[in-house]
């Protein structure tokens, strides 16, 4: 097991080296000079020319990779193009909101998506099941950001219960937790819904009511664990999504998170945040995918026997 | 010996989905006393499982529904208990032997676990004393004890089959109904796995229903048989009626027919020609008329009545007086 954990951890390394080259390669060949949109319109070519040679934007571009490459290792992911501030700065400090957005919904997701999903299955063809579909179908139809400007419309506007914008306090989470999780809540709960229903089809759901079980106990202990595979898939893909930034969500509670200040750096060409930044998501995701893969071994003990 | 402790009558299951109405099972009727095995053969199809799951009101909740009779249990009439009371007789009182080993057992739960859950449940040990109960009846069907804390991918078939059995056997029920048991193994774990149960339904004097198309395994396990065809049993007695020579009805004489005998100079084996009816539409009068050798005009019009002679019992007009 441990030498499996291992390995997935030497895997990440090539997977960082490509993201890094494809990112770099892409932002080197599009158009945009970024000395011309640091300095700004009024700048003269002296100016912009000493600047590009500062910047090394002239060498040919494998050196310009390969120096990155290099100073990255040591750790230095040089200073954003438009604040001058280092770009690890720049990232941890928005960092933060976009983890306890990420967290919080897909706690929400979680909580309400499974239970949701089993009692729909349990009680399929029900009032319930009709409704809690229905329900779900309409989450994943909906837009985040439409869905966040009617909560806020309704929670801040009208009843005025809730902060609108902003992270000043814990209160400020709630909305916006919600509003991500919604998709991946109703993602969840179909699934759920679909494995428990293969699931309590299975003999072994036959054999332990054989043995004189109840449906509540087939059900959580017989059943659930099941079921969960998928669920901790959908999850976990998700929630690497989420890490990502939630770059509509973030713009209408105005929350300055990740997925801001990425798309912001793609918009000026700000090259070190963007390479920092995608790194940054990539490894997140790598690690995300090698927990979900360690707790499927949790899960199913078939799963687990591979490792060894 | 002769406490007649199962009795079913006119037991009638169909299945009911959008499209269609199954007939598995057509109003058959057998009683089992203590300590008797009765053996239940029939091809695919003739209702062997669906009359073992409506015992043990297993049947799919859906579509599974119990049309008519009664299956008296000790004196009480299990179609009438709620399911409290039903949950308490199964794996208690009566328990199962499931047909696919392979997909019977839970993949997450451990052996242990899964053997010990039926003792958990019906309080048949105290807490402490469930694991080493565990062990015993491991070491009973012939699985190392310490083997309890592994799970059923760890197993091959043969063993997997031994858990399932052994799990029907923790409380030591009064009934055991086994379906097809041996269907899924090798012929030489078959033999052992027959043997085993032999040995624990003698050492435990507990009653068995063997569901099973094999008329080896019958001969070898059972007192009595009843040979279902189309939800109909259509030939019972004792083992000897049924094996000895006499008058049969016509499918068990091709039963046997089918199979090969060692002595035997033919060539070929005789199978019986045609098909078990499509249970949505079985044919009317006789049910086996459009396959059987002797099928007369009359097979053809009226249901059979059944004739008796001592303890054998056949359906077919052949017989009629």
């Amino acid at each position: 097991m441990l030498k499996y954990i291992l390995k997935r951890f030497l895997m990440i390394i090539p997977v960082m080296l490509g993201i890094t080259l494809l990112i770099f390669t892409i932002m080197s060949f599009s158009s945009g000079d970024p000395a011309r949109i640091i300095l700004g319109d009024g700048a003269s070519e002296d100016d912009i020319l000493q600047l590009r040679d500062e910047l090394g934007l002239d060498d040919p571009f494998f050196v310009r990779y390969f120096n990155y490459m290099k100073n990255a290792l040591r750790g230095d992911f040089g200073r954003s193009y438009k604040t001058n501030t280092p770009v690890f700065e720049e990232i941890f400090s928005r960092f933060p909101v976009t983890l306890i957005l990420a967290i919080l919904g897909i706690l929400i997701a979680i909580f309400f998506g499974v239970p949701i999903g089993i009692i729909s299955a349990i009680k399929r063809y029900s009032v319930f099941d009709n409704i809690g579909m229905l329900f779900t179908l309409l989450l994943t139809a909906m837009p985040g950001f439409w869905l966040g400007l009617i909560l806020m419309l309704f929670l801040s506007v009208k009843l005025d219960v809730l902060p609108a914008t902003g992270v000043g306090s814990w209160v400020c989470y709630i909305m916006p937790s919600f509003t991500i999780s919604a998709r991946t809540m109703a993602v969840i709960a179909r699934m759920t819904r679909t494995t428990m229903l293969e699931v309590i089809e299975q003999d072994y759901i036959r054999t332990a009511r054989a043995k004189g079980a109840t449906e509540y106990r087939i059900i959580v202990k017989h059943a659930l664990k099941n079921t969960l595979i998928p669920v901790v898939t959908v999850a976990g893909m998700n929630f690497g999504q989420l890490l990502g930034g939630t770059v509509l969500i973030e713009a209408v509670f105005a929350m300055p998170g990740v997925g801001t200040l990425l798309v912001n750096a793609i918009r000026t060409k700000d090259l070190p945040i963007i390479m920092a930044d995608t790194m940054f998501i990539a490894l997140c995701f790598s690690i995300i995918n090698l927990a979900v893969d360690l707790l499927y071994s949790f899960i199913d003990p078939r799963i687990k026997s591979q490792y060894q | 010996m002769s406490e007649k402790f199962l009795e079913i009558k006119d037991l009638a299951v169909t299945y009911e989905t959008d499209e269609e109405n199954v007939n598995a099972v057509n109003s058959i009727s057998f009683s089992l006393n203590k300590g008797e095995t009765l053996g239940i053969v029939g091809e695919t199809g003739a209702g062997k499982t669906t009359t073992a799951l409506s015992i043990m009101q297993l049947l799919p909740k859906e579509v599974g529904k119990i049309k008519n009779g009664s299956i008296i249990f000790n004196d009480e009439n299990l179609l009438e208990k709620n399911s409290h009371y039903l949950r308490q007789i199964r794996g208690e009182k009566i328990s199962m032997i499931f047909q696919d080993p392979m997909t019977s057992l839970n993949p997450v739960l451990t052996v242990g676990e899964q053997i010990g859950e039926a003792l958990e449940l019906h309080n048949k040990a105290k807490k402490e004393n469930i694991n080493q109960r565990v062990g015993e009846i491991m070491e009973l069907v012939g699985i190392p004890a310490a083997r309890k804390s592994e799970y059923p991918h760890q197993f091959s078939g043969g063993m997997k089959q031994r858990v399932v059995i052994a799990i029907a056997l923790a409380c030591e029920p009064e009934l055991i109904i086994a379906d097809e048991p041996t269907t899924a193994l090798d012929v030489t774990i078959q033999a052992q796995v027959l043997d085993l149960m032999d040995e624990l339904k003698n050492t435990l004097n507990t009653s068995m229903i063997m569901i099973t198309h094999d008329l080896g395994i019958v001969a070898q396990t059972c007192d009595k048989v009843a040979i279902m065809y189309a939800g109909e049993i259509i030939e019972s007695g004792t083992l000897e009626d049924i094996f000895s020579e006499g008058n049969h009805h016509p499918y068990t004489v091709g039963l046997f027919n089918s199979i090969p005998k060692l002595n035997d100079k033919k060539t070929r084996l005789e199978p019986i020609d045609g098909l078990m009816p499509d249970p949505t539409n079985l044919p009317k009068g006789c049910k086996f008329h459009p396959r059987c050798l002797h099928c007369m005009k009359k097979c053809k019009m009226e249901e059979p009545k059944v004739y008796k002679k001592g303890t054998k019992t056949i359906r077919c007009h052949l017989y009629d007086n």
